[in-house]
């Protein structure tokens, strides 16, 4: 029996910041100390709360430690683990409360307004060892759908509860089941969709790296539901912790037999495989992804025949997100009460948030339904840093658009987000500040689309091309009025005519950029000015003779030698040689440098 | 896996490990001094027998951890049981036996053991 609990993130941010060279220093230096038969070390899924990774909790006390190194750890062994004196050096910040006391992690506002669904074991057990899971009430919903209800009690549960789908859409999960179900067929598939394309969204990464065997129940009980007794997971090999996780927790299970044939006793079998994928975005979209597993490139095909009818291997198949798995198991234990409880009436449930861009706390924030944009960026997200102001955040990634700030009181569900030209998608939010230029915010994500379209169909391959022709005539200063005109006809005609989720998406960073932000695409092309300062072709720089004294500070750091002038003189920048690079305006103590 | 109570087996034996993490905000909290001096005088096993036997007994609301010199080295190893409306026992010169009947008596039951406590041990008592 272990008195003491450390745990350290193993997710892929924190191992990225030394988060395995941490447990190694840990161990031995619990080792050494003679304290290994009292204190465990075990490696978990993410906290959340990446930007102040490597994060170690060492429980029972639940002392928070942020930003460990490697050499901290002999303090941390000594001290703590050793003489029960926490380093208060280390602790996070916010939970410290005066010299003697702390406060819980639930109480700091990132955790404070957040509900832990889908990542309830994400950060608590050790995601390579199944009996942790199974202390967590983990293949209790398997047992109880096998041994006490009837598939089609499974999935009227999974329709009362309300889930919609987690990748973006919201499709009614149940609805999904009931049409594959409603498929007689001797053979049917349970897929999950692991591939989570989006830039800057890593939900589904840390769900399987901190909770894998929550999502092999869930596919189990959807094969119950369905019929199917055969599952794969699709998932992209950039993910390797992800996917080395998921290798353990199928081993692990089958050796229990939770995998395998005639489970709990009831006749029904179930196995799973992982699928990898090369990590193209159209794979994300479900008839490329199931056409990948087929072994072909991976296209998407015209819809109808939906996957319920004709799916994986021309069978009916269930394809679900990682996120929409990951709360099934608490929706068969809990009740569609309950799970109705949480969120608003169209939208039960919580949602994972990737936060990202210029924002405090960047990491993962799972909030019920209905919270506010003005609360997850403000409160949990702890606002934007270095005293910029929030000016717009762009949720659903290449497919979604922005919401700008006038609309920050927006209770966040999928028909809120749709409604003001949005999309929830898989869940990444990006924040922005007045810094970021909205053309240019159209113009990284079209970027995107263009590289990823498949070329399948004409509109999604030649459209966004010529889409992103025009914004890079706009941001170089060359574009007219006509052009935003233009533009915008040709995103409607992309939207109507592509051929899958990646075409008809592909124009809504542009679209709703242009809702909002139409006066920037204007003062480009009219004035030849980026209010943001971020279009280099459009700004320059320039120092002001009255407010340079002549300190020689810009004219060392220049990179191109592009500043001349004699100490004590006002100097001069010669636009010609000049990169755009702003560091002139970074160094100067005065204010002289303008950007316009 | 052939049956519900395989399941709830494995499950047992490992939820006292798990609720470990949980615990922050429990009730009742029992502090082993294991500062220099409680270390030396045996606080160690004292501690591991309060962390098992709570376990064992599947006290949810109590959390054990250590803590550091409270200044009474000579009455190590020190055991200080914390309940939130009930004054602070502090019970002195544990040991692994003492500690037994400490959870039995005192975190299971309710009776302070008044004779392990520093009232009945301090010196000139009697």
């Amino acid at each position: 029996m272990f008195r003491s609990n450390v745990l350290v993130c193993g997710g892929t941010g924190c191992t990225s910041s030394n988060s395995e060279q941490i447990i190694e220093k840990l161990k031995e230096e619990i080792k050494a100390q003679g304290l290994e038969k009292e204190v465990n070390v075990i490696r978990t899924g993410c906290f959340g709360l990446c930007a102040l990774g490597p994060i170690m909790v060492v429980y029972p006390e639940g002392a928070f430690y942020s930003r460990v190194t490697p050499e901290d750890v002999p303090e941390i062994v000594s001290e703590h683990l050793l003489k029960g004196r926490i380093v208060k050096r280390l602790l996070y910040q916010e939970t410290v409360v005066d010299d003697s006391t702390t406060k819980s992690l639930n109480e700091t506002t990132f955790y404070a307004k957040q509900m832990r669904i889908a990542l309830r074991n994400c950060g608590v057990i050790n995601p390579e060892n199944i009996d942790e899971y199974i202390a967590q009430d983990g293949y209790a919903a398997l047992g109880k759908a096998l041994t006490e209800m009837t598939p089609q009690e499974v999935i009227d549960l999974v329709l009362a509860s309300g889930l919609r789908g987690r990748g973006g859409a919201g499709f009614p999960t149940g609805r999904k089941w009931q049409f594959a179900a409603a498929n007689k067929a001797e053979q049917k598939y349970a897929c999950c969709n692991a591939d989570e394309g989006d830039p800057g969204a890593f939900m589904d990464r840390s769900v399987l790296e901190g909770d894998p065997h929550s999502v092999l129940e869930a596919m189990a009980i959807a094969g119950y539901a369905i019929g199917a007794n055969q599952g794969y997971i699709y998932i992209r090999a950039e993910y390797p912790i992800a996917v080395k996780r998921l290798q353990i927790a199928i081993e692990q299970a089958r050796e229990y037999g939770l995998l395998g044939k005639n489970i709990f006793d009831s006749g029904f079998d179930f196995d799973i495989d992982i699928r990898l994928g090369a990590g193209a975005f159209v794979c994300g979209e479900e008839t490329a992804l199931m056409t990948s597993i087929e072994g072909k490139r991976g296209e998407p095909r015209v819809r109808p025949p939906f996957p319920a009818v004709k799916g994986l291997f021309g069978v009916p198949t269930v394809l679900n997100n990682v996120e929409t798995y990951a709360n099934i198991p608490q929706i068969i234990l809990k009740g569609a009460d309950w799970f109705r409880s949480i969120g608003t009436e169209k939208s039960p449930g919580t949602k994972v948030f990737a936060l990202g861009g210029k924002i405090t706390n960047t990491g993962l924030v799972e909030v019920p339904m209905g919270t506010t944009l003005r609360e997850v960026v403000e409160e949990i997200g702890g606002g934007v840093p270095g005293g910029h102001h929030f000016k717009a955040a762009q949720t659903g990634g290449p497919s979604g658009g922005c919401i700008p700030a006038k609309l920050i009181d927006t209770p966040i569900d999928y028909d809120n987000l749709i409604a003001i030209g949005s999309m929830m998608g898989s869940g990444g939010l990006i924040v922005m500040d007045e810094t970021t230029c909205m053309v240019d915010i159209a113009k990284f994500f079209l970027e995107f689309t263009v590289d990823e379209s498949c070329g399948k169909c004409t509109p999604c391959r030649v459209g966004t091309k010529r889409l992103l022709e025009i914004l890079n005539k706009i941001t170089s200063g060359n574009g007219t009025l006509e052009d935003i005109d233009k533009m915008e006809e040709l995103c409607y005609y992309i939207k109507e005519n592509s051929l899958c989720g990646l075409g008809q998406t592909a124009p809504n960073p542009v679209l709703s950029t242009l809702k909002y932000y139409r006066d920037e695409y204007e003062a480009h092309v009219v004035e030849h000015r980026c209010p943001a300062g971020a279009c280099k072709a459009l700004t320059n720089y320039s120092i002001e003779a009255d407010k340079c004294k002549g300190c020689t500070l810009c004219a060392r750091n220049c990179p191109v030698g592009a500043i001349s002038g004699s100490v004590k003189q006002p100097h001069v920048i010669d636009t010609t040689k000049c990169i755009k690079c702003g560091v002139c305006m970074e160094k100067c103590k005065f204010g002289a440098v303008v950007r316009k | 896996m052939k049956s519900l109570a395989e399941l709830q087996a494995i499950r047992d034996k490992t939820r006292a490990a798990v609720t470990l993490r949980e615990n922050a905000e429990a009730g009742t909290r029992v502090l082993v001094g294991m500062a220099t001096c409680g270390i030396a005088a045996g606080a160690r096993p004292v501690l591991n027998a309060f962390v098992e036997e709570v376990a064992k007994r599947g006290l949810q609301d109590v959390m054990v951890t250590q803590t550091g010199c409270i200044g009474i080295c000579q009455y190590e190893p020190v055991v200080e049981v914390i309940t939130p409306g009930h004054e602070k026992v502090t019970y002195v010169k544990m040991t692994p036996e003492k500690a037994l009947r400490v959870v039995n008596d005192h975190l299971v039951n309710g009776n302070v053991v008044s004779e392990y406590t520093i009232g009945a041990n301090a010196i000139g008592a009697k």
